[in-house]
């Protein structure tokens, strides 16, 4: 494939966003007639690099040309003049429009007065049935599954006649049979030159359909590879990555041994969310870290979010010491002594306009209603033990959160729960996109905090982590739960990633 | 897994999509459909109860009397589709008003003072429209600003009622064309051709489906390469010069510029725009549904007319009736974003 | 203190004082204070007395905004409280007793009270836009009052009563002491309470807020309520003013006023952190301005220019355009790189999220 003519060649691209490099001096090439797939686990700069190909971003610094002609893309208009196209993964399409509308819109065919929508709508009907999609253009987008918008998002990308697809994250919330009606239309393209830059973080899909591969980590560039000289195990170690030197430091802590005689904490039972998580069975025990691997969108975070009551759960049963309990709201959960610190910092976790103090006690203030304010003197308490003890920086309790390193505000959050002495607390990457002292503060004090006997998830990319903290591993892969084993010192890393890569695994 | 059969899969999907899209293409009528059952209910309800109740001369003053507000209403239409509000048209309508009066009063030739009263208009849209376009301004507020304004500028061109003379304006309101008991005026004309021009609008131009692509998802609009940022604003100007057709009407209508002409009407008409079924939060909605609207406060208006009833209950009922519909709205969101 | 003071309420300070200066300037008796029967009289004084129906309503503006919420149906509200107060002593066969006022007041309130939850219902529960929710009560608000009082404007004469808008207390009117009382109690309310931290913090971050297991709801309903409650007592305070119920002009465009008081002093219309201070401020800015602008023979029904091109600057000076332009001129001269927009950073992180 790789002799195919190059359409986008990007040299040396980098990006910058105050206080981080979001690429690193990447390079990238695609050709006509190859689907080439861009893999990277979170912040590895592959959302950044198609932002910046599409003229989302504009780039600090590098070169990108398109058909050997160097463009500098001021906008999205700019680089679908171009000849680039993108599909997002959350379809930018208008629902309340109809199918053709949205197929046309903007290249509608004028008429005497007005436009001439019998001639649009055929015109829409064409382009649908070139990717074999037969629906009436005259329906509502609406009513239209999420993977026929997604082929109705590649349509109207055909009406601008494009050179290149960009599929960003196209199979992420589609079954079995509509991604085959995917990679089906996809091949069609393919065979009219069409260039395809493809996003998914199933490896599945990645080796079905994929001819090329670029990985990235930390914004940079690990490397191209072709599909047939990278094996699953090979892909995944580039693509996480190990930063070990500074974390040798934590001693492995799974030869702990747990005493799972009594009730857990937690026992869940076939709990389930269509769409987000099969349903599963878990246990949590006094003073036990159960990790939880998996590749994004394995359902990971959609598990943890059930239990939590963060998102609504269709079956299953959860108890809390022995105790059936319904946790519909995280009220109920933060009820049951129950914490849990989202994956995105950001917009569910800090109140960045609220001084850190304010932020560390807002735990124990929501249990408490608004009557009963925390006093002064016991937030100053509070605030100043969890400031010392989490080596939260700068220590003082009036700044701004916003005006905190990410790291830092990871700390407040988790002191913000500990505030409210939980007996479970649930942690979906707390390590994420922070530096590696603060990374190595945060897994010392999850460690130290489970010997004192709390129950804890432990939800991280890096598996490294996982292993090095946890006492029992669960591994999750398309929204399932495939595996769950008793961390022991002799397993490693790869045995993990064989698990998740094993191909098809029922 | 692998061997799931496709083509069946697709087909049972299609058949499935199709009705669900039978339901869906009703689902944004039904707003529009209650609104007219609604209007037709009060009409027999009035019939029963007054016994001459729906005459051809009520039918015909139910246009006639409220043009501006028909007007109004079709302006008002493109700024909600879009999820933005405007709050200046009442106040806008006055001032134009205003300044017909006094330039009038002034000796300037009526084929002048005309697209004066349009352009000012347009002009207040225009400042609405790029504040909450290129300055992030929430429509809200924006339109607030345009309203005090528009409300003060009036009191700075008189403080005092003015007197309209001109026979062209005055002719609007007074010619009558007629058929035995049905007529309708030059202000009734203009109002049912400005509501015909803007359905036209908003049905087969590329700036009318691009208020419905805002309204819909103004993201997608962006990424879609749609001109969303001229859109937003003319919208805007679209509504400011309703305001001054508004205010043609409503000054032709009282025969005078009064700067306390208009108060409360940017409630009346959202209120009539919302009870014809397009959604405040955009995407949805249609010309003809804002007209019926229009209808059913003129009818309610009569109505409490008819009974000698308090004329507070027109405002009360209007309320009732737009919270209704909010929350019939509210429903059918929910319900689609569950789907 | 001086935390306060360091950056949000410096600008509309800086206006007050401006707008004092200017005054003063152009009049001098402007701050001058002649006694008489032992009752203070003045420009000053009369700002103070006149602010209080304002002063009551943003203030519960304020803690509405701080939601993210807005409520228009203050005037309306005010309008009921009046209806329903006069409505009853009118009835009544003692008008002169303090029994039958407090009774009145009581039930005006009480029912505004219910107004305000009613609001707080249709947001919190029923998941209405605020500006609709309360334009419900907008539009049909006066028209209650109106049946209430039958359609006329209900005068009573009752002393305990005009004693509220009228009288004086140690020398200053008594409507300023309901001015300080609802800054004292609001104030306590929210800062010795819990619920202006929570509020902050619904307004701020709802789902991190839900997360963390706040009570949102039960938050937003509440402060409706407080709004209506304010609202109607506001209304009280005007009907004693003229000692009739005028539905029609009570509190009319007040809730206008109300947002832009909260707006001069600093709370942000997109919810958030909030300054009672500030908006106390932005009141008496408010007040001094249309003050102002009757001395200088400006016909005062002209005021609304002036608050539009107060309301345009202030949003000017909100918009991150206008700010970004200004720093990179800044930044220029400091011949550093421009500043970049400042959703990018949010970007990074929905990036990250995403990919």
């Amino acid at each position: 494939m790789s002799e195919n003519a190059v359409v986008v060649e990007m040299r040396d691209i980098s990006i910058e966003f105050p206080g981080v490099k979001a690429l690193d001096d990447v390079d990238f090439t695609l050709r006509s007639g190859e689907i080439h797939s861009l893999l990277g686990e979170n912040g590895a700069g592959k959302a950044t690099l198609i932002k910046a190909l599409t003229g989302v971003y504009s780039i600090d610094s590098g070169t990108i040309r398109v058909s050997g002609t160097e463009r500098t893309f001021a906008g999205t208009a700019d680089a679908q003049t171009a000849g680039i196209a993108t599909v997002y993964q959350e379809i930018n399409l208008c629902t309340n429009l109809t199918v053709g509308e949205n197929v046309m819109l903007g290249h509608e065919v004028p008429g005497r007065f007005g436009i001439n929508w019998r001639a649009t709508h055929a015109k829409a009907t064409t382009y649908l049935r070139q990717l074999g999609v037969d629906v009436d253009p005259r329906s509502q987008l609406a009513s239209h599954s999420l993977a026929i918008q997604q082929l109705i998002a590649i349509s109207r990308a055909m009406v601008v006649d494009c050179r290149v697809l960009v599929l960003d994250e196209p199979t992420s919330s589609l079954d079995r049979s509509e991604v085959e009606q995917l990679f089906a239309v996809m091949r069609r393209l393919r065979s009219r030159n069409v260039a395809i830059l493809f996003v998914s973080h199933f490896l599945d899909q990645v080796y079905e359909i994929s001819d090329q591969m670029t990985v990235l980590r930390n914004g940079k560039l690990v490397g191209e590879y072709q599909v047939g000289e990278l094996s699953r195990s090979e892909l995944i170690s580039k693509m996480l990555g190990r930063e070990l030197d500074e974390l040798e430091s934590i001693a492995r802590n799974a030869s702990r041994t747990i005493d799972r005689t009594g009730n857990p904490i937690l026992k869940v039972t076939g709990l389930g969310r269509k769409g987000g998580i099969e349903p599963t069975d878990l246990d949590v025990y006094d003073g036990e870290i159960v990790g939880f691997a998996g590749l994004l969108g394995s359902g990971r975070t959609e598990l943890v979010r059930v239990i939590y009551g963060a998102d609504r759960s269709d079956h299953g049963a959860i108890e809390v010491r022995g105790k059936s309990v319904r946790l519909s709201t995280p009220r109920h959960s933060s009820d049951h002594k129950i914490a849990f610190s989202s994956e995105d910092r950001r917009a569910e976790g800090i109140i960045g306009d609220l001084t850190v103090a304010e932020n560390i006690v807002l735990g124990i203030q929501a249990k408490r209603g608004w009557l009963r304010r925390v006093s002064k003197a016991q937030s100053d308490e509070v605030v100043a033990h969890y400031i010392e003890s989490l080596d939260i920086r700068p220590a003082s309790p009036h700044i701004l959160m916003s005006n905190l390193s990410g790291g830092n505000q990871q700390k407040v959050l988790l002191a913000r729960w500990l505030a409210t002495t939980p007996q479970l607390l649930i942690l979906d990457e707390p390590t994420r996109g922070i530096d590696i002292g603060a990374k190595a503060e945060i897994q010392r004090e999850i460690a130290k905090l489970a010997a004192a006997g709390l129950g804890v998830i432990f939800i991280s990319s890096e598996l490294d982590e996982v292993l090095r903290l946890s006492q029992r591993v669960v591994v999750l892969r398309d929204r399932r739960k495939i595996a769950e084993f008793d961390n022991h010192e002799n397993f490693d890393i790869d045995d993990i990633v064989a698990l998740i890569a094993k191909e098809g695994a029922a | 897994m692998r061997n799931t059969n496709t083509m069946d899969a697709t087909s049972t999907g299609a058949i499935k999509s199709g009705m669900r899209r039978k339901m869906k293409a009703r689902l944004s009528w039904i707003p529009v459909l209650a609104a007219l059952a609604i209007l037709i209910l009060m009409l027999i309800a009035g019939q029963v109860h007054f016994g001459s109740f729906v005459t051809p001369a009520m039918l015909s003053s139910l246009l006639v009397d409220n043009a501006y507000l028909v007007v109004l209403a079709a302006g008002m239409t493109f700024v909600i589709l879009t999820g933005g509000i405007d709050l200046s048209v009442g106040s806008v309508m006055a001032f134009t008003g205003m300044l017909s009066a006094k330039l009038l009063s002034v000796g300037v030739p009526v084929a002048l003072v005309i697209p004066l009263m349009l352009i000012a208009g347009a002009l207040f849209g225009t400042m609405i429209g790029v504040l909450i376009h290129f300055f992030d301004v929430q429509p809200f507020i924006a339109s607030l600003a345009g309203m005090f304004l528009a409300r003060g500028l009036c009191f700075v061109v008189s403080l005092e009622a003015i007197q309209v003379k001109d026979p062209f304006v005055l002719g609007l309101e007074s010619a009558r064309l007629g058929y035995g008991d049905w007529y309708i005026t030059p202000t009734g004309i203009i109002a049912l051709i400005v509501i015909a021009i803007a359905a036209w609008v908003l049905a087969y131009t590329r700036f009318g489906r691009t208020v419905y692509a805002i309204g819909g998802n103004e993201q997608s609009a962006r990424l879609m390469g749609l001109a969303v940022a001229r859109s937003k604003i003319l919208v805007y100007v679209v509504s400011g010069v309703c305001a001054g057709i508004a205010g043609l009407i409503f000054t032709s209508y009282t025969a005078a510029g009064y700067s306390l002409n208009g108060i409360g009407t940017e409630l009346d008409t959202i209120a009539a725009v919302v009870i014809g079924g397009t959604l405040l939060t955009g995407g949805s909605g249609y010309m003809v549904g804002s007209l019926i609207g229009v209808f059913v406060y003129g009818v309610i208006k009569t109505a409490i007319t008819y009974l000698g009833a308090d004329a507070s209950w027109e405002r009360i009922s209007i309320g009732i009736l737009l919270l209704a519909f909010v929350v019939v709205q509210r429903f059918i969101v929910a319900r689609a974003n569950r789907n | 203190m001086t935390r306060f003071f360091r950056s949000r309420l410096v600008w509309p300070m800086g206006a007050l004082v401006a707008l004092v200066l200017l005054n003063t300037i152009s009049r001098p008796s402007f701050l001058s204070i002649s006694v008489k029967n032992g009752q203070l009289y003045g420009s000053i004084i009369d700002i103070l007395r006149d602010s209080a129906p304002l002063m009551l309503v943003a203030l519960g503006m304020t803690l509405v905004i701080a939601t993210r919420g807005i409520d228009l149906s203050v005037g309306a509200v005010m309008a009921i409280s009046g209806a329903v107060a006069l409505q009853f002593i009118s009835k009544s066969t003692s008008p002169n007793r303090v029994g039958t006022v407090l009774i009145a007041i009581g039930i005006g309130v009480f029912i505004t009270l219910l107004l305000g939850l009613w609001n707080g219902f249709l947001v919190a529960v029923v998941g209405i836009q605020p500006i609709i929710a309360t334009l419900v009560l907008m539009l049909g608000g006066r028209g209650i009052a109106l049946l209430i009082t039958g359609g006329f404007i209900t005068t009573i004469t009752s002393s305990p009563y005009a004693q509220m808008a009228q009288g004086h207390l140690l020398g200053l009117p008594l409507a300023f002491f309901f001015s300080v009382g609802a800054i004292a109690i609001v104030g306590l309310l929210v800062r010795r309470t819990a619920l202006g931290v929570l509020t902050e913090s619904v307004g701020i971050n709802p789902s991190a807020s839900r997360l963390a297991g706040v009570r949102s709801r039960g938050i937003i309903w509440s402060i409706y309520g407080i709004s209506g409650l304010l609202a109607g007592l506001a209304g009280i305070l005007y009907s004693s003013n003229i000692m009739a119920a005028d539905s029609n002009n009570a509190g009319f465009l007040i809730e206008l006023d109300a947002i832009l008081a909260v707006v001069l002093g600093g709370t942000s219309l997109r919810g958030g952190k909030f300054t009672l201070s500030g908006t106390v401020i932005g009141v008496f800015i408010i007040q001094t301005l249309t003050s102002t602008i009757t001395f200088l023979g400006v016909p005062p029904a002209v005021t609304p220019v002036f608050k539009a091109l107060v309301v345009i600057l202030v949003c000017l000076s909100q918009s991150s355009r206008v700010r970004q332009y200004l720093g990179r001129i800044r930044h220029l001269r400091a011949a550093k790189p421009p500043i970049r927009l400042s959703g990018l950073e949010t970007e990074v992180l929905a990036e990250r999220k995403s990919g």
